[in-house]
């Protein structure tokens, strides 16, 4: 049975354009689950990166607002293992992308309480700030 | 791109035994090296256990002037050049060390942090495999000399393999006996894998030095799992349960402390069992070490070199017990 599913011309630029930040391959994945099964974020995610990248092969661009791609850690888990050798954290890196080139801040490092925010050590506040504000 | 290749598989953590020229382990060696801003803070114990370990082995290590932070994460943006200017200034500053010094110093940077290590390396191998990226960021960088490609990063713990467990062996005077000792890796020191310094899958060089120190190696599949990373700034709570996965995986192995590379790491598996501790009443607390740390407890190092009192948890209640430490 062939099962034919449609992509609209916004969805095909929007795939184009992370396609094109991430420099990934990303209608290659044949969604086997290595990703998702090697995530160590994945049961806190609403979607797993699986779904990540299959809603963005299909140009959905609801993707971006799913608290997944936020929650991706670039551990590189999934890719040291996707059999495709597609690279995933890329990928949500690219879509975090699309939202912080808008100067939009995922989170507010100056709303941390004061206590929490001493205590945390530079390598952690630098990193979030690099994946987490524009 | 990596500097050792490992022929084969150790399968087995015993003491790494491959022969070594002797000279590399009678004469002194310099080198360049790269400290990050972690380690001049909350890691404080991680430079100087290090510092001083690699001073009694006949490895001086010498701090780079004017380094800047690296900016601990690589961009993961398909030819973002901008992110990659950081962390090529202190490798630049290493290329002007090593012409200053002439032959006297050896032409690769060592770090100790995981995450510098990962981000400098990433950042070097792009630039030696894109020659047009390169020559657009020395254009752009017009201040400083163009960098000419010849450095390599390396991680203190693959100078250590480099020249062999058992000159480590050679230095113990307080062997690490009847203490069982997990590693973890996460996942900077390992991944991707033309970055890692060792298999990403079936890593062993920290197991080797945990043997050459004389204590029991105890293996955990956790080892390479992911701690959250800086997610421990937006969600502490789910960093606590990876930090709760990691350390009762190994404590049910039976490892009494757990080693790591990485400042991160050792935030998320050190200072957040306090958020264990909510969650999980039942967890019982054990001591996170740098390797270093164990390092200088095995050649007999005193307070100055072991900074035990900047871990959350304590390590030297357990260490007095089992007569690794004398009491004060
Ligand atoms: S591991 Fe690779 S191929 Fe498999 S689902 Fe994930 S991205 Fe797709
Ligand atoms: S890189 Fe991101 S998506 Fe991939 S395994 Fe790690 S946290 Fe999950
Ligand atoms: S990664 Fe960290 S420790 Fe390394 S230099 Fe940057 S903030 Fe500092
Ligand atoms: S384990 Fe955690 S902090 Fe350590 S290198 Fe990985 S992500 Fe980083």
């Amino acid at each position: 049975m062939t099962k034919i599913m449609m992509i609209t011309k916004e969805g095909e630029a929007f795939l184009a354009r992370i396609q094109e930040i991430s420099g990934e391959a990303i209608t290659a994945c044949d969604q086997c689950g290595t990703c998702s099964g090697s995530c160590p974020m994945a049961s806190e995610m609403d979607i797993t990166p699986s779904e990540m990248i299959r809603k963005t092969q299909m140009g959905q661009q609801d993707v971006l607002s799913t608290k997944a791609m936020w929650l991706c850690a670039a551990c590189f888990a999934c890719t040291v293992r996707c059999p495709r050798g597609i690279d995933l954290s890329k990928i949500a890196e690219a879509l975090r992308q699309i939202s912080l080139r808008q100067a939009v801040d995922h989170i507010d490092i100056a709303g941390i309480p004061a206590p929490e925010r001493a205590r945390l050590p530079q390598i952690a506040l630098v990193g979030a700030m690099r994946k987490f504000t524009s | 791109m990596k500097p050792t290749t490992q022929t084969k598989k150790r399968r087995s953590t015993k003491r790494d035994d491959s022969p070594q020229p002797v000279h590399a382990r009678s004469s002194r060696t310099m080198f360049p090296y790269y400290p990050g801003c972690t380690l001049k803070t909350t890691a404080q114990n991680f430079e100087d256990s290090a510092l001083a370990t690699a001073a009694i082995l006949g490895i001086d290590l010498v701090e780079i002037p004017r380094w800047n932070c690296c900016g601990v994460v690589s961009s993961l943006v398909e030819n973002d050049r901008m992110h990659h200017v950081a962390p090529l200034r202190n490798i630049i500053r290493t290329q002007e060390m090593i012409a200053e010094r002439g032959g006297e110093i050896e032409s690769r940077l060592v770090t100790l942090c995981s995450m510098c290590t990962n981000t400098l390396r990433r950042t070097n191998l792009f630039l030696k495999e894109n020659p047009e990226d390169l020559e657009a960021i020395n254009d752009y960088m017009s201040l400083e000399d163009n960098y000419e490609g010849g450095v390599e990063i390396v991680h203190f713990l693959e100078i250590l393999r480099e020249r062999g467990f058992d000159a480590v062996t050679n230095k113990v005077s307080n062997p690490l006996e009847g203490l069982n000792a997990a590693a973890y890796y996460g996942c900077m020191l390992l991944r991707p894998k033309d970055i890692g310094i060792d298999d990403p899958e079936d890593p062993t060089i920290q197991e080797n030095l945990i043997s050459a120190l004389g204590a029991a190696v105890i293996d955990t599949p956790y080892k390479k799992m992911c701690c959250g990373s800086y997610q421990t700034v937006q969600d502490r709570y789910a960093v606590a349960e990876l930090a709760y996965d990691i350390l009762t995986h190994a404590q049910r192995e039976g490892a009494e402390v757990i080693i790591t590379a990485c400042p991160l790491c050792a935030f998320n598996l050190d200072d957040r069992q306090k958020e264990v501790r909510e969650r999980h009443p039942d967890f019982r607390s054990i001591p996170v070490l740098y390797f270093t740390q164990l390092m200088a407890l095995a050649f007999g190092l005193g307070e100055d070199a072991l900074g035990f009192e900047l871990n959350s948890v304590d390590p030297r209640p357990l260490l007095m017990a089992k007569g690794l430490l004398a009491p004060r």
